[in-house]
């Protein structure tokens, strides 16, 4: 291994950067270390930070603090805001998952089911995931302009029932619901259209000398029971996107009227960095916690049998 | 994919005698189909007998597979006509045609059981849609019934060919040959007057794929359809069929019983595909008529040739016998290589004045301790000359082209 | 999707759904477009039309580009999210690596930590984080920015199950052939790992450039402003909403990706539908 032409005289003198299995160990630590500094750094210590942060009670800029035990999470239980917050978000998820993912399958099916156009609809319905949230909740302000936006517009025109969407108390989380299942249709459309490709051809052949027919028969017996696993995934990374929304309520509403839209994320910012109470933010962030790995630990358990055929 | 020891033979031969079954016959009328600017199939045409197994046989992209799934209404023809039975099914949907398929990938359904899987087709085809649906078809009259007779027939069908104790299990807990099983048993409970079967037996290991040529050659038997095998495995097609079909390009080249695809090949094509080693093929000139000089020697052979012509001789590697010495119309050849088979042995031989070394199958008795370098002296029978004329057709011993039947 | 071609009727009935979706989904962009180019009259009149009858383009693409520094909040998009790949690419597949094709001591270990990680979601990181770096002097700078996405265990994990779908032999000859273990990374494996490369550059770009949170809390100076948070300083600041210079600034904001996504969707789709390569 001594012979080793072509690499320079400098190289070989660092040790750890020859080739020779002894080393293997020292290679692996220098490789590994430092992404496991900048996640010790970045992400254990911060955890840990803000899970003990989440029993003192400290202030930010304050000197001191003190171990509290349970008694900001106590407080949350009583707080209703934060308890509003709380059944927001949850009505939030309620309202978005199903239309996401039951429009999202309706268009992949459709999608999917002829070659013609398939990549303008594709890109189409994508476009909305890809674009700023931020940029595009603004845009929808415009549309939902109580006066002279075109939504209201056209809905007296027709007819229809008007209201101050972003404004009004009971329209409001419908309304950011709206926005939500329309960034978010073409992400869940994308995803079943790749389960789609996914069913082998053959399957369909099969069922169409079974006599399995018509269009609703193949959904019934070979599409959507192959489409199973990828329903369940579909439907908790969507839950997970819409338990996380922060975007268009800080930019449109931020948590109004009378907090009709605060959200988990809204109101652990507030706490947060505009009141400066870190216990109390560090408390709805260990909440914050514990729901979403639930959430990701499912996914992870469903991606990992996702291929159990 | 589980991976199971040894499959353990099943005594597939059950006196359970299933349903008679009416077996149709099929005909293939110039079917021509091109995808794109690819003509797969060329005005083929076809006649499969009432109850005959017959095997597409070639290489892959012949298009027999291709011919398969337009039997079955799977694909769409371009031009020509189908026709089972009496009827012709050009517009019938694959239902109503009466084939069952077999698919290479065994194409079972992965979220019911096998039981579920075999049951299907009697399901689609006897309960309407009401009886099918899922908690409220159960409260409709008859459907119970029909359903106990349906896993009735299924059971028996699942008897007859050993899967019967796996009824409950899905196809993922199911080893290859077994999930094979169940897609013939699927095929089995319509009692179709057509079986069609494409490539069922690639997916599997050796050693069962011999076990189950032979399963499959028992049920055919057994329950008398017309069998339509598609293959590229020469051995199969040879072992199992009553006629084959021989397919290149998109054209058949001969459809004939095995002896005579092998003893007899309308061309080249077909002399050259079927046979293990692949038979010596020699160019040259022809002398006279009985007498051909490729070059190497002057061969004769036992049809008649126009005189001047060019000519290309076959001769099989069992076809070689040793010759003491040298002498006229013998090959002479210095042995390359020796590929002991046991009980036979393959001598690969490079001969002065041909270009490819030729390939003999010899005893070892005849040729104790023979090794590289060892000069060889070969003869061979006229009547085990195969002839083929410029065009690569063989000539036949009436001297007319031979037989490209395709009827 | 089937093999089977659809009649006439339902190839005509498909294009009359999606047509109609894909311009109910699409109207907010193309609505964004044109506001953008009116002029504060027409914007509020009523009676709906897509283009103006005076066009307002200059004005309010000027005014998006200088009473707010959108150029300067792209720019800082671009710094940023380029800065978080490059990092994210370098620790990431550096380690994979280790984990894919080195046996060491503590491997196992290791790999369990990272799979522990991609649990932890960005956002609870926020309050610590923010106490870190303003104890080290370094919030307000693109450091504060960079740094936290710096590492990506979902990115290591990924790299990771593709490395391990490479040949264990590729690695032994070119061991075999000299190559220290840094090249075999840079010279090799990493060429040979286009599609994981592009998949996970997709959902770190898209992510990070849209991002509103972290930014949020990370930097006040309207300098550092990436071009999410560039949006809300711009609208907060709005008294009387001026609707054409923040259409302008909407599209100026979307604009880079949708161009991006536009020019290689067949990329971005494969790669955020990416899955790993099974075990071998």
């Amino acid at each position: 291994m001594s012979a080793i032409h072509g690499i320079p005289q400098s190289i070989r003198r660092i040790p750890f950067l020859r080739t020779r299995p002894a080393n293997e160990t020292i290679v692996g630590y220098a490789f590994s270390a430092p992404a496991f500094l900048l996640m010790l750094i970045f992400l254990f210590l911060p955890t840990i930070a803000v899970v003990v942060m989440a029993f003192t009670d400290w202030q930010f800029g304050a000197a001191s603090f003190h171990f509290v035990g349970f008694s900001n999470f106590l407080a949350l239980l009583g707080d209703r805001s934060f308890l509003k917050a709380l059944s927001n978000t949850a009505l939030y998820v309620c309202l978005t998952v199903p239309a996401t993912v039951g429009l999202g399958l309706l268009l992949a099916l459709l999608i999917e089911a002829d070659k013609s156009l398939r990549a303008f609809y594709q890109a189409a319905h994508f476009l909305p995931f890809m674009a700023t949230l931020t940029a595009m909740a603004v845009v929808w302000e415009a549309l939902l302009h109580p006066t002279v936006g075109l939504v209201n517009q056209v809905f007296n025109d027709l007819g229809l029932p008007v209201a101050n969407w972003l404004r009004n108390e009971q329209t409001v989380l419908p309304t950011l619901a709206l926005i939500g299942v329309w960034q978010n249709i073409g992400f869940a459309m994308i995803l079943f259209a790749a389960g789609l490709k996914a069913i082998p051809v053959d399957l369909y052949d099969a069922a169409d000398i079974d006599g399995v027919d018509t269009t609703l028969d193949r959904l019934r017996t070979v599409v959507l029971p192959m489409l199973g696993p990828t329903m369940m995934f579909v439907v908790i990374l969507v839950a997970l996107r819409a338990f996380e929304i922060f975007d268009i309520v800080k930019i449109l509403t931020n948590g109004g009227p009378n907090g009709a839209s605060d959200v988990l994320m809204s109101t652990l910012y507030r706490q947060s960095f505009e009141y400066m109470r870190a216990g109390y933010g560090a408390a709805i962030t260990v909440i914050f916690l514990v729901i979403a790995t639930t959430l990701t630990l499912m996914q992870a358990r469903i991606f990992d049998g996702r291929v159990h055929y | 994919m589980t991976s199971l020891a040894i499959e353990q033979p099943v005594r597939v031969i059950s006196t359970i005698v299933p349903a008679n079954v009416s077996a149709s016959r099929v005909v293939v009328d110039q079917i021509s189909k091109g995808f794109g600017s690819v003509q797969v199939l060329r005005n083929v045409s076809l006649e499969i007998e009432k109850g005959e197994f017959l095997t597409l046989l070639g290489p892959s992209g012949c298009g027999k597979s291709t011919l398969l799934r337009i039997i079955a209404g799977l694909e769409q023809q371009d031009i020509g006509h189908i026709t089972i039975g009496s009827r012709r099914v050009d517009d019938i949907r694959p239902k109503g045609r009466d084939v069952a398929m077999v698919f290479q990938s065994y194409a079972l359904y992965p979220h019911m059981t096998a039981a579920a899987n075999m049951a299907l087709p009697l399901r689609m085809r006897r309960l309407s849609k009401a009886q099918r649906l899922p908690l409220i078809g159960r409260l409709l009259p008859e459907t119970t019934k029909i359903e106990a007779e349906i896993a009735n027939e299924v059971s028996q069908v699942a008897a007859a060919i050993g899967i019967d104790h796996l009824l409950d299990r899905k196809p993922a807990h199911l080893s290859g040959g077994q999930r094979q099983r169940v897609a013939v048993g699927r095929a089995m409970v319509r009692h179709p007057s057509v079986f069609l079967m494409d490539e069922p037996l690639s997916s599997l290991d050796a050693k069962l794929r011999v076990q189950m040529r032979s399963e499959i050659k028992d049920l055919h038997r057994r329950v008398g359809a017309t069998f339509v095998y598609v293959t590229h495995d020469q051995a199969e097609a040879m072992t199992m069929s009553d006629r084959v079909a021989v397919m290149k390009d998109g054209e058949i080249l001969q459809v004939a019983s095995p002896v005579e695809i092998y003893a007899a090949p309308a061309n080249i094509g077909v002399a050259e595909f079927v046979g293990s080693p692949k038979i010596n093929l020699l160019p040259g000139l022809a002398v006279d008529r009985r007498h051909i000089n490729i070059n190497a020697a002057t061969i004769a052979v036992n049809v008649d040739m126009p005189r001047g012509c060019k000519a290309t001789i076959g001769i099989r590697p069992e076809a070689f016998q040793i010759a003491p010495r040298a002498e006229a119309g013998a090959l002479t050849g210095i042995t390359r290589t020796v590929e002991h088979m046991g009980a036979d042995l393959y001598a690969h031989l490079d001969v002065d004045g041909l270009t490819n070394p030729i390939v003999v199958r010899l005893f070892p008795e005849a040729v104790p301790n023979l090794a590289p370098g060892q000069r060889l002296h070969l003869t061979a029978q006229p009547e085990r000359i195969l002839v083929f004329d410029e065009s690569g057709v063989r000539i036949s011993s009436a001297g007319i082209a031979s037989m490209r039947s395709v009827r | 999707m089937t093999g089977r071609t659809l009649s006439l009727r339902h190839k005509v009935g498909r294009h009359a759904v999606l047509l109609t979706s894909s311009l109910i989904v699409l109207f907010p962009f193309i609505w964004m477009a044109s506001l953008s180019l009116k002029p504060p009259g027409e914007i509020f009149a009523s009676g709906f039309s897509l283009l103006p009858e005076r066009w307002y383009l200059i004005q309010n693409y000027t005014k998006a580009l200088t009473a707010a520094p959108f150029g300067l909040y792209l720019l800082n998009g671009l710094i940023v999210c380029s800065a978080v790949l490059v990092l994210q690419i370098t620790t990431s597949t550096l380690a994979a690596y280790a984990l894919a094709k080195i046996p060491f001591k503590g491997r196992d270990v290791f790999f369990g930590v990272v799979l522990i990680s991609i649990l932890i979601p960005q956002q609870i990181l926020a309050l610590p984080l923010f106490i870190l770096f303003y104890n080290i002097g370094l919030l307000n700078t693109y450091a504060a920015l960079i740094l936290p996405y710096a590492v990506s265990p979902f990115g290591i994990f990924l790299f990771r199950q593709f490395f391990r779908s490479i040949s264990d032999e590729v690695v032994h000859a070119a061991r075999l052939d000299g190559l220290s273990e840094l090249s075999i990374v840079f010279r090799i494996i990493l060429p040979m790992s286009r599609a994981p490369l592009i998949a996970f550059a997709t959902f770190s770009i898209v992510g990070h450039w849209n991002d509103l949170f972290w930014p949020l809390i990370a930097v006040s100076d309207q300098k550092l402003m990436p071009p999410a948070l560039g949006v809300l300083a711009f609208r907060t600041e709005e008294t009387g909403i001026d609707y054409g210079p923040l259409m302008a600034a909407a599209t100026l904001v979307v604009a880079p990706l949708l161009v991006a996504f536009v020019s290689s969707q067949r990329r971005v789709i494969d790669g955020l539908t990416y899955q790993s390569p099974r075990q071998r």
